[in-house]
């Protein structure tokens, strides 16, 4: 298998899985004859034809309304929002009856779609291009909301995502969807959801992180660990919604230090959450205060000043190291 | 119990001047020679800053744009049509209409080259920002529409979106509003036959975008986009109107999209070059100037002068642009509220510490 980008990795999930399953189509604007303004639908509808890749008029909520209708009748629509930005206009549907539908029904009725949207900054974009809001979706209980880092866990975790009985969320990092290509298995086995992925093992301090921030840290973790020879534990959380306790706690329990790196903004930000279980699950295990480098919480800047705003390998290190040496 | 028709309707099409620049005496507006000599201005200098902005993209100097080549008439002569207390509520593809406004060049420069401050002018209190979200920006042009009301203003509201927009439930929801409300506002829809790479017969299974005015009640029509007087003539009834309390009109120029969607877009990918071909030869501005030559409004020397005048302007702007001063690391902090918030206070500590 050759290497690929996420943007490919996607794409080939997407292929595969419509392939597979008839009842798999995708939606969303400029997503069919375009390909998707990033590409990741590219030739589908070539493929699969107008029907199964629809381009369709410009209207977030009715893109969800009508995917949610779909999911009721049979099919499994994994529907595009353009840029995160606009996925807003979605929140009122998704809230309202696509996170309620089966509990309303007791099990009647289920919605099973995906929703995919890219995010995040670093791309010089214009205004909404470029926040990371996963929270709005993680506070959406009946939701799952997913980001994957790599081309590999994108490709796992958005065959489990359609499969998935339920509505979710897919958050897709564009900073990553040409970063790097990588090696690649393309063997149609889904990714279970729910579950945080274990980067690298280590012994001194747990750093947990997500999308394109998973990256950056990875970076500083290799300074860190030549400059001071610690081991380092890297976990990608991938799931913002269910979290996975378990493998946090595990690793903090060995650890005893942890640090998170987050993209959005701080107030009740995933590592709010990722604090409040190290607190639950392994707070007596702790040997030092468990920092957090996050955005702050400001509107998303244009991007004259985004770097300022997305956490920069500065501040990245200087958490790792004071959590270290306390 | 017969069936019968009980309402029927007709939506009609203003061309004033046609694409080879022939007028109909009937129907020309009665316009003072400046005037005139204003609008070609405003497309020209709306053009040629395009083109400036375009280059300046492909250098890097600034980031991801959209231009409004060929569509410099139906944006620009509808603001002309606007009166000094008027309001204008744009979306970003109305680079003319915002120069008709008096917009300083270096503003969109600064817009995309990542600076919020390219956001307002201090002399133009009623021209609201560039407003990305398609369609959001409709509602609010109906708000401030009602509010000059209640307060008895004599002041209207122009509003601009497009062809794709006119799809989103914010654009329907706000007609119906400023129809129950015969709110003082006018709204153009540019449609330009694209939204990105959607074209409208994906977009919409209606005849026309002005029809859906009858749908809410208020009146509309179709006009040329790509001819100024038209346009003119259209939205300046229209806001007469609704200035004297005769509630909303709605406006559907007809007009292209000449180039790219933005920058990061390639229409190879979904359009032919023939149909753009086929714009070329409508063009607004080219129309326009025959118009002013058949006038004896306009020659040669003219248009060179005019050229080196925007030219000097738009360097000056991009001057402006390349050393702007103002470039306060921490400003993002200095707007989030009205009043002081304490994890703010600490927030700005840690980001002056690290900001670059
Ligand atoms: C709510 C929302 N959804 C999607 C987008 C992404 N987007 C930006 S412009 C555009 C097409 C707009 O087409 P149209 O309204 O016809 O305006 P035009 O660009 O042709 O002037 C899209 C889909 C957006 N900005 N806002
Ligand atoms: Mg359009």
């Amino acid at each position: 298998m050759p290497k690929l980008t996420m943007v490919q990795a996607i794409n080939l999930a997407l292929h595969q899985e419509m392939e597979k399953d008839e009842s798999v189509l995708v939606m969303g604007q400029d997503i069919g004859k375009n390909g998707g303004v990033f590409r990741l639908t590219d030739g589908l509808q070539d493929k699969f034809g107008e029907d199964r890749a629809i381009d369709t008029p410009l209207a977030e909520s009715a893109i969800i309304g009508s995917a949610i209708g779909m999911a009721i009748n049979g099919l499994k629509p994994v529907a595009e929002i353009q840029f995160s930005g606009f996925s807003y206009l979605t929140l009122g549907q998704l809230e309202g009856n696509a996170a309620r539908f089966r509990n309303r029904t007791l099990g009647k009725f289920t919605v099973p779609l995906v929703l995919r949207m890219p995010f995040g900054g670093g791309v010089r974009a214009l205004e909404h291009h470029s926040e990371s809001k996963e929270t709005y979706y993680a506070h959406t209980a009946g939701v799952k909301t997913i980001i994957p880092s790599t081309p590999q866990t994108a490709y796992r975790l958005l065959l489990g995502a359609i499969r998935d009985p339920d509505p979710v969320v897919f958050m897709e990092p564009k900073h990553s969807y040409r970063a790097f290509k990588e090696e690649f298995e393309a063997d149609g086995e889904a990714m279970e959801l729910g579950k945080a992925r274990i980067v690298q093992e280590g012994t001194d301090i747990t750093v947990i992180s997500w999308g394109a921030m998973l990256h950056r840290t990875e970076k500083v973790i290799e300074d860190v660990v030549d400059k001071h020879g610690v081991s380092v534990e890297l976990i990608d959380l991938q799931s913002i919604a269910p979290m996975d306790a378990q493998t946090i706690a595990d690793s903090v329990k060995k650890t005893g230090r942890a640090v998170i790196v987050q993209e959005a903004q701080k107030t009740l930000g995933p590592a709010s959450e990722i604090i409040s279980l190290i607190n639950d699950n392994a707070l007596m295990y702790l040997e030092a205060p468990v920092k957090r480098v996050t955005g702050y919480d400001i509107v998303m800047p244009y991007f004259a000043r985004e770097n300022n705003q997305i956490p920069s390998i500065e501040r990245i290190t200087d958490a790792i190291e004071e959590t270290l040496a306390f | 119990m017969p069936s019968k028709v009980i309402a029927r309707f007709d939506v009609s099409y203003l061309q004033i001047l046609d694409e080879n620049g022939k007028v109909d005496k009937g129907l020309e507006p009665k316009l003072p020679r400046e005037k005139l000599l204003e609008m070609y201005r405003v497309m020209m200098r709306a053009r040629r800053l395009d083109e400036r902005l375009l280059k300046m993209q492909r250098q890097g100097r600034v980031g991801t744009l959209p231009v409004s080549v060929g569509q410099e008439a139906s944006s620009g002569a509808a603001a002309m049509a606007m009166a000094e207390e008027d309001w204008f509520v744009g979306s970003y593809r109305e680079v003319a209409g915002r120069i008709a406004m008096g917009e300083e060049m270096h503003k969109p420069m600064l817009i995309y080259g990542g600076f919020e401050e390219g956001n307002y002018n201090e002399d133009i209190p009623r021209l609201l920002p560039l407003a990305v979200i398609l369609g959001s920006q409709i509602p609010h042009a109906v708000g401030i529409a009602y509010a000059s009301k209640l307060r008895g203003e004599k002041s209207a509201v122009l509003a601009f979106n497009g062809d794709g927009a006119a799809s989103e439930g914010d654009w329907h929801e706000a007609l119906n509003f400023a129809s129950v409300w015969k709110s003082p506002s006018v709204f153009v829809v540019q449609n330009n036959h694209w939204a990105i790479s959607t074209p409208l017969s994906k977009q919409m299974n209606s005849e026309t975008i002005a029809q859906r005015g009858i749908a809410y009640g208020m009146p509309c029509l179709q006009v040329d986009g790509n001819d100024a007087l038209a346009v003119y003539k259209a939205t300046k009834e229209a806001l007469d109107r609704a200035r004297k309390g005769e509630g909303p009109t709605l406006i559907e120029a007809l007009t292209y999209r000449m180039l790219m969607h933005t920058t990061a877009d390639d229409p190879k990918k979904y359009r032919s070059d023939e149909e753009a071909e086929e714009w070329k030869k409508r063009d607004p501005i080219t129309r326009f100037k025959i118009y002013l030559q058949g006038k004896k409004l306009w020659n040669d020397k003219k248009e060179a002068e005019l050229e080196e005048e925007i030219k000097q302007e738009i360097d000056a702007a991009v001057k402006y642009y390349e050393n702007f001063k103002e470039f306060k690391l921490d400003q993002p902090f200095d707007h989030q509220f009205g009043t002081e918030v304490a994890s703010l206070v600490e927030q700005r500590a840690e980001y002056n510490k690290y900001a670059r």
